[in-house]
């Protein structure tokens, strides 16, 4: 960045963060925009709420497509909301593999609670990365949770390898299940049993839910004893019957982490995991703008190509050239090859 | 580098159907566009704060009831108490001529009556929106 423009954009990120940490909903919507485009505006702002952040009770919801994940959310914001807790929500829907279009439906279910002041509801499209998504959503959390918002609730894509990263996101992983949702339900109560600190068990007042709830309890009874066994709440999102007694199995787990030491742990655990990444990407940068002005590396793509040589050691011998702090450009083609 | 455009499609007041509305939040996803479709009987108050809280680039709302002159000021207005003031509004539905001349003085963007194609609605936004976020970077 030219240092000319160093000055107004440091100033523009301080106007920015104000107006963000004062309330205003525009300014946090504005941001969580700049993280998905991972526009380096938006690390301009972050950075200047990063010692805001860490407050918000952060529920990760997962489950199975159908088990009524979105009412569920709504459910809970809305009683959330009742007993007084500020609440920010995150939707994640799959984009289309096709066109990259989405269609973002969550909100439909928010009816007058969309213009509660104390609500701020995001959808966001996987955009057909669900690694780099995480990271973005990773980044929207610290943004709502600096701004204030007292409970985040993360709602994540169906079922499959997603639920890991929601578990390293959120304090609280719920997972979301109904009766009666056949065997990819079965299939995945077995990876979803490790990673749920609460289970729900929707459309309770449908038939079976009682059967489903029973059968996570023996399997939970199966597994080795842990210092905290996941409750399991049977309730209807639809009716709202039980919700009240889910945000109290919420409320309980985030007292046990933070009673048992493991809510620092998890501060420290994100803190390692932001780092790396960051620094990887930092250094990744730095390697490859060195290369590029030393002129080197298109020298370096073309030998791999003609497979003279191996991006194995060559990658090994390039990272430690570079981290010695090597400097200036080789002096020949020639030395350059030998590295 | 260009990314998808966000757009509220939104109904507001008492249309007791949303098929209309539908087939032009799914074009518009075909065209990858991101959308956020909010369902029927949406008060121009939430559409505001939706709008807002998703970032979007452009509101479209879908109104067959005949009340565009009333809800469509309001919306209009409140995005400009909510300092969105900058996020056009294109509005679809069965809008006499005339009553359309008003709500582009009033601001709308763009009136689509009933005639209006989705190929024609989708190039609209295409050119239009996508133009203008591009432009901004």
């Amino acid at each position: 960045m030219a240092s000319a423009g160093a000055e107004p954009a440091r100033r523009a990120a301080e106007g920015w963060a104000e107006r963000l940490l004062a309330g205003e909903k525009r300014a946090l919507a504005r941001l969580i925009t700049l993280i998905e485009e991972r526009d380096p505006a938006a690390s301009d702002v972050l950075r200047l709420l990063h010692p805001r952040v860490g407050q918000a009770h952060v529920v990760g919801v997962t489950g199975a497509a159908g088990a009524g994940k979105s009412t569920l959310i709504t459910a809970l914001a809305r009683e959330l909301r009742a007993r007084g807790p500020s609440v920010a929500v995150l939707a994640v829907d799959p984009s289309s593999p096709l066109t990259g279009g989405a269609l973002l439906g969550d909100r439909i279910r928010l009816g007058d609670l969309s213009t509660d002041p104390g609500l701020f509801f995001r959808s966001f499209a996987s955009r057909g990365h669900l690694g780099g998504l995480s990271r973005a959503v990773a980044d929207a959390v610290r943004a709502v949770d600096a701004a204030g918002y007292q409970a985040v609730l993360v709602e994540t894509v169906g079922a499959g390898q997603s639920e890991v990263e929601v578990s390293e996101l959120a304090h609280t992983t719920l997972v979301v299940l109904a009766p009666n949702l056949g065997d990819d339900v079965q299939a995945a109560k077995a990876g979803l049993l490790e990673v749920a600190d609460v289970f729900a068990v929707n459309k309770a007042d449908l038939p079976g839910a009682r059967e489903t709830a029973g059968e996570i309890r023996a399997m939970l009874g199966l597994g080795p004893a842990r210092p905290w066994t996941p409750p399991v709440v049977e309730l209807s999102a639809r009716t709202g019957e039980g919700v009240a007694g889910l945000l109290e199995a919420l409320e309980r787990h985030r007292d046990f982490l933070v009673a048992s030491g493991r809510w620092g742990e998890k501060l420290r655990r994100s803190a390692a995991h932001q780092l790396r990444d960051l620094l990887g990407e930092e250094l990744l940068r730095a390697a490859l703008a060195r290369l590029e002005a030393e002129g080197s590396w298109q020298a370096w793509v073309e030998a791999v190509a003609r497979r003279e040589r191996d991006p194995y050691t060559l990658s090994e011998e390039l990272a430690r050239r570079l981290l010695a702090g090597a400097t200036g450009r080789p002096r020949g083609e020639g030395e350059a090859r030998g590295l | 580098m260009t990314r998808p455009l966000r757009v509220l499609v939104a109904k507001p007041g008492l249309d007791r159907h949303d098929r209309g509305a539908k087939v032009i939040a799914r074009a518009l996803r075909d065209a990858g566009m991101e959308v956020i479709y909010t369902g029927l009987h949406q008060t121009p108050a939430e559409i505001v704060a939706a709008a807002v809280q998703e970032d979007v680039d452009l509101v479209g709302l879908s109104i067959l009831s005949g009340a565009h002159m009333t809800l469509v000021p309001r919306v209009i207005q409140g995005l400009r108490e909510a300092g969105a003031g900058d996020i056009p509004v294109v509005v679809g539905g069965i809008i006499p001529p005339e009553d359309a001349e008003e709500l582009k003085k009033a601001g709308v963007l763009e009136v689509f009556g009933p005639g209006s194609s989705t190929e024609a609605i989708v190039d609209f936004v295409r050119r239009e929106i996508g133009g203008r976020v591009n432009a901004l970077g």
